[in-house]
């Protein structure tokens, strides 16, 4: 632990929320915060990338424009092989999710910055807002067609029941693990990042010995944010990649 | 998950500075409006820029240049096939000239060597007709110059004879004369 004079160890104030603009509507608190600012950040930079992206014409692009196509083909190609052609009218769906998740994931690697995804409540809401968007066209394409979801074509009948009792609480605990997963990486690897940061701090604090071994967490913090770096973007990808699954059991319930 | 059972301890460690706001953060219920509200408002609008601008533009720029390659790989694959085809028309035709100028040159050869042949023929037939003719003459020259000498001996003998006779000889007695005299005399000649 932080010597008297040293500074204090708070790794979790980092996710902690400041009011920018103070908005209070019926007794709830509704301000813009630091997460809110970073939500418009990342959503400003996303549009302006692809506004711009979307300028170029069919020529050579150029780099913001091969950007935004390479982002553009990526994702297409990720739903078009988990969901088929069918699945291509939730692509701005898709998509939109994975570039708010990526960048928001990156910018929050920033100094200073803030994680939006380092809370439950927001990877949570995109959870249920693809498990809703499942259950809905799901059953307004297939009608009852889509329960069988939980029922597997080629079971024994005498393990049925077992197996569909399964299906139905691994579905419904998707945007469960779906949102934690995304939220206890960035919770993680923000909380790791600040512990040996601190480790540097307190060991400069100390003697004159102890001065030079704070390389050896420095030297960590650096491997760990590149770390961070692809853990951003695989979270990110496996989100959207979910997602694309997800929608495809709501386009092919029979075919699981 | 274990973060409730951490709550606690993280908060006994911060609780001197945090005072008495010291609520893990991502599980502080009070900020939960704000941030369903600002995550649909900017989520809402990324999905509506995204949906109605951005994505199908880009759509759009990316077809027409999978478009645009195709036709140009369409027309330089036309224009390869127009290319060999020429090539293979021009080698063609090569050949064909090369073909033709070799049957022209034997055709000339054989003409030539067949006019020659022609003309050396007449030329020998013509000088064959021209010896056989000069032949002809020179042996009617050597009767009629033969026979000629013949009367000039028969003149030459009666000439003779009359002179040393004194008289006239009579053509036929001369005739006679030779007549017996010919076979030596001819012989000789």
């Amino acid at each position: 632990m932080a010597g008297e004079t040293g500074p204090a160890i708070n790794p979790i104030e980092q996710f902690s929320l400041s009011p920018i603009v103070p908005i209070h509507i019926a007794g709830h608190d509704f301000s813009l915060t630091n997460s809110g600012l970073l939500m418009l950040i990342v959503v400003g930079l996303v549009s302006a990338l692809m506004l711009f992206g979307a300028r170029g014409g069919p020529g050579v692009p150029g780099r913001l424009q091969s950007l935004a196509e390479i982002a553009y083909e990526f994702i297409a190609g990720m739903l078009r092989s988990a969901a088929g052609e069918g699945g291509m009218r939730f692509f701005p769906l898709v998509f939109s999710i994975f570039m708010f998740v990526l960048l928001a994931n990156l910018i929050g690697l920033l100094p200073y910055s803030f994680t939006v995804t380092s809370h439950l409540i927001v990877t949570a809401a995109l959870a249920l807002t693809v498990f809703l968007t499942v259950v809905v066209v799901g059953l307004k394409e297939h009608g009852l067609h889509f329960f069988k979801l939980f029922v597997p074509s080629d079971v024994p009948i005498y393990i049925l029941p077992l197996v569909v009792a399964i299906e139905v609480f691994s579905f419904f605990v998707r945007p469960i693990s779906h949102s934690v997963r995304l939220f206890a990486n960035m919770l993680a690897g923000h909380i790791t990042i600040y512990v040996f940061g601190s480790f540097v701090v307190m060991l400069l604090g100390a003697g004159v010995v102890l001065k030079a071994v704070s390389v050896l967490p420095f030297a960590m913090i650096i491997g760990l944010e590149a770390l961070e770096l692809l853990v951003a973007f695989l979270q990110a990808y496996v989100f959207a990649m979910l997602t694309c699954m997800y929608l495809n059991d709501a386009l092919h319930p029979g075919g699981h | 998950m274990a973060q409730p059972a951490q709550t606690p301890a993280t908060q006994s460690e911060v609780g001197k500075d945090a005072g008495g706001h010291a609520a893990f953060p991502p599980f502080d219920s009070a900020t939960f409006p704000s941030q369903l509200l600002w995550l649909a408002i900017t989520f809402g609008a990324l999905y509506y820029v995204m949906a109605k601008k951005a994505l199908p533009a880009i759509g759009a720029t990316i077809e027409q240049r999978r478009a645009r390659i195709a036709k140009d790989i369409d027309e330089a694959t036309a224009m390869q096939q127009k290319a060999d085809a020429a090539a293979a028309a021009h080698q063609k035709s090569l050949t064909e000239a090369r073909a033709r100028a070799q049957s022209l040159a034997r055709a000339t050869r054989d003409q030539l060597a067949a006019d020659a042949d022609a003309k050396r023929q007449s030329v020998e037939a013509e000088l064959a007709v021209k010896f056989a003719e000069a032949e002809r003459q020179i042996a009617a020259t050597r009767t009629q110059a033969m026979s000629q000498v013949s009367a000039i001996a028969r003149d030459a003998a009666g000439a003779i004879v009359e002179r040393l006779i004194g008289r006239a000889v009579t053509p036929a007695a001369l005739d006679a004369a030779l007549a017996a005299q010919k076979p030596n005399s001819s012989g000789e000649a």
